[in-house]
């Protein structure tokens, strides 16, 4: 008896090897394997010869802009569209940041019931196809849009937005904004209110409290939202296709440019040295939050 | 709640809402314009159920989304399954970081290596086209699997382990034991993990973007080449008919989980009494 109970032990051991082996293999074919392939892009050129040329090329390569004084300026081409994909991603990261980290507390606060409802509320425009969403602030947008057309109607002068930083930075954080809210919220909703109403009464104020209390206990789920805003931020082509009507390039677009023009191996630099980025982003900003945590333990 | 977090609140939620509140109206609009409402009226609506290609485009997603949700949900349970009864420290840690891989790269990144690597496949096998149907498969289940492992595996760790165990002391087959005893304490999960990939697949257009070809067109792809050019409000009724098949999906899988919940208590109840 007891021998066959320690044999199906034994089996049930090879069975669950068994069953991992599937999505290992999938995960090394179709996640690790085409990584690898990226770099392989980045320094091959067409005959898949090495060469520095595509990295190179990203680094080196210039255009002339034009001033608003009429004249023109040598600028680096890709490295100026990578600091601006980087700057408008960090922005509406931060804009983000700072309209879900109220509302996050809020929903937190609120009853079960209400809890429940708001949520819902948040998650509801992810249902809707993001291509569209994005469009329809076009048409609110735009010169001869929605908002121009309300705000004519009230006799207020016109504003135009399309085509504009401003345009691209709100479709970002329209789009991405339940992504800040989700993780500050369900850190914030398993938040020991204790440690809050201690805090209170030893003395602290509302700042202290939020500074002391609240902030450090909330990092992780402000790790998470970051994460989670700044890495579609930083690669989008659609919103600054649409909203930037073409004017404002950013990274993604190079990207997807170059696909559609079948440069597969700069294509591929692009994205090697975007991965590459955003590693070392997110290793820095681990590091920081993670001596804030333990600095405020 | 205060009055100036209602006001808040309230900010934050039309702020969600305004596009979708205007791209509903407007699917409803007699004229061609997506900015002046001329009247309300059924056209586009119309017009969308004769568009063969949006139809063709439809059941491409569908076919897509079923068959990408069920591998990933069978080889994603699996997995779980099998990661949960991982011992070795560093193998978790491993297969940890492989899950989480393509949940936190960029979108454009994941259908790029994907793309480049069935190119470069394609062009070793020396064919003339190297994306298609297979390929748009392979990445749809490539992002969905971590979701699905990341819904089974708490499952899995809420479970009590003697419940299997116990099965098997009392003559179960390890199989017999996973099928009666362990699959229906983890289904839940296994639906939810089922719904999100099917969802994400009917809804992802970045790594579709790059990993379709061959005429292969999925809506997402064809909203996409439809923004292009001048757009009618045909694409407003298209994207609310989706909104609300979505909406009624996760209603019905809202209510199943509720059913679940209900059930587990009257019986956890059951046994206290």
């Amino acid at each position: 008896m007891k021998n066959t109970v320690s044999q199906d032990r034994r089996r049930v051991l090879r069975a669950d090897h068994l069953s991992l082996t599937p999505y290992t293999i999938w995960a090394v074919l179709f996640v690790l394997v085409p990584l690898v392939f990226v770099a392989y892009y980045a320094f091959t050129d067409n005959n898949f010869q090495f060469t520095l040329e595509n990295v190179q090329r990203f680094f080196v390569s210039t255009s002339s802009i034009l001033q608003e004084d009429g004249s023109t300026q040598e600028v680096r081409t890709y490295l100026l569209i990578f600091w601006r994909s980087l700057k408008l991603a960090v922005i509406s990261t931060v804009i983000c940041l700072v309209l879900a980290y109220p509302l996050a507390y809020i929903m937190a606060r609120a009853e079960p019931r209400t809890q429940k409802i708001f949520l819902t509320i948040v998650m509801i425009p992810m249902w809707m196809n993001f291509l569209i969403r994005t469009y329809a602030w076009m048409t609110i947008l735009q010169d001869t849009g929605i908002l121009n057309n309300f705000l004519s109607l009230l006799h207020l002068p016109n504003v135009h937005i399309i085509g504009t930083e401003g345009a691209v930075v709100i479709g970002m954080v329209y789009d991405y904004i339940p992504y800040m809210i989700l993780p500050l919220y369900s850190i914030m909703a398993k938040m020991d209110t204790r440690l809050i109403e201690a805090a209170r009464d030893l003395g602290c104020n509302t700042l202290g409290v939020l500074r002391r209390v609240i902030w450090p206990l909330s990092l992780p789920g402000v790790i998470s939202g970051i994460t989670m805003v700044l890495i579609p931020s930083v690669s989008t082509f659609y919103i600054s296709q649409k909203l930037g009507d073409g004017k404002i390039m950013l990274i993604g677009d190079v990207i997807e440019g170059q696909y559609v023009a079948n440069n597969l191996h700069f294509a591929a630099a692009i994205a090697f040295i975007l991965m590459i980025l955003l590693l070392v982003c997110m290793a820095v900003m681990r590091k920081l939050a993670g001596r804030h945590v333990e600095g405020g333990l | 709640m205060k009055p100036i977090a209602k006001v808040y609140t309230a900010i934050i939620f039309i702020f969600l809402f305004a596009p979708i509140a205007i791209l509903l109206v407007f699917s409803f609009n007699q004229g061609n314009s997506l900015s002046v409402f001329s009247g309300f009226s059924l056209y586009w609506y119309e017009e969308l159920l004769g568009d063969s290609n949006t139809l063709e485009a439809l059941r491409n997603t569908l076919i897509l989304a079923l068959c990408s949700a069920i591998l990933a949900t069978l080889m994603g349970t699996a997995a779980a399954v099998g990661m949960n009864k991982l011992r070795s420290r560093p193998m978790r840690a491993a297969m940890n970081t492989v899950t989480n891989l393509p949940m936190v790269n960029p979108e454009i990144i994941t259908g790029i290596s994907l793309m480049l690597m069935f190119v470069f496949v394609g062009r070793m096998m020396g064919l003339a086209t190297s994306l298609n149907f297979g390929t748009i498969l392979i990445a749809h289940i490539t992002f969905s699997l971590p979701f699905v492992i990341l819904q089974v595996l708490p499952k899995l760790r809420q479970m009590d382990k003697a419940l299997p165990e116990a099965a098997m002391d009392l003559g179960c087959t390890p199989l017999r034991a996973f099928l009666k005893v362990e699959l229906p304490e983890i289904f839940p999960g296994i639906l939810t993990g089922f719904i999100m990939a099917f969802t994400l697949s009917l809804d992802d257009f970045v790594i579709s973007y790059f990993t379709t070809g061959n005429g292969f067109e999925t809506l997402p792809i064809r909203i996409y080449s439809m923004t292009k050019k001048t757009v009618t409000p045909k694409m407003y009724a298209l994207a609310t008919i989706i909104f609300f098949a979505i909406l009624i999906l996760l209603l019905l899988s809202n209510l199943a989980d509720r059913d679940e919940n209900d059930r587990q208590k009257a019986r956890r109840k059951g046994k206290a009494d």
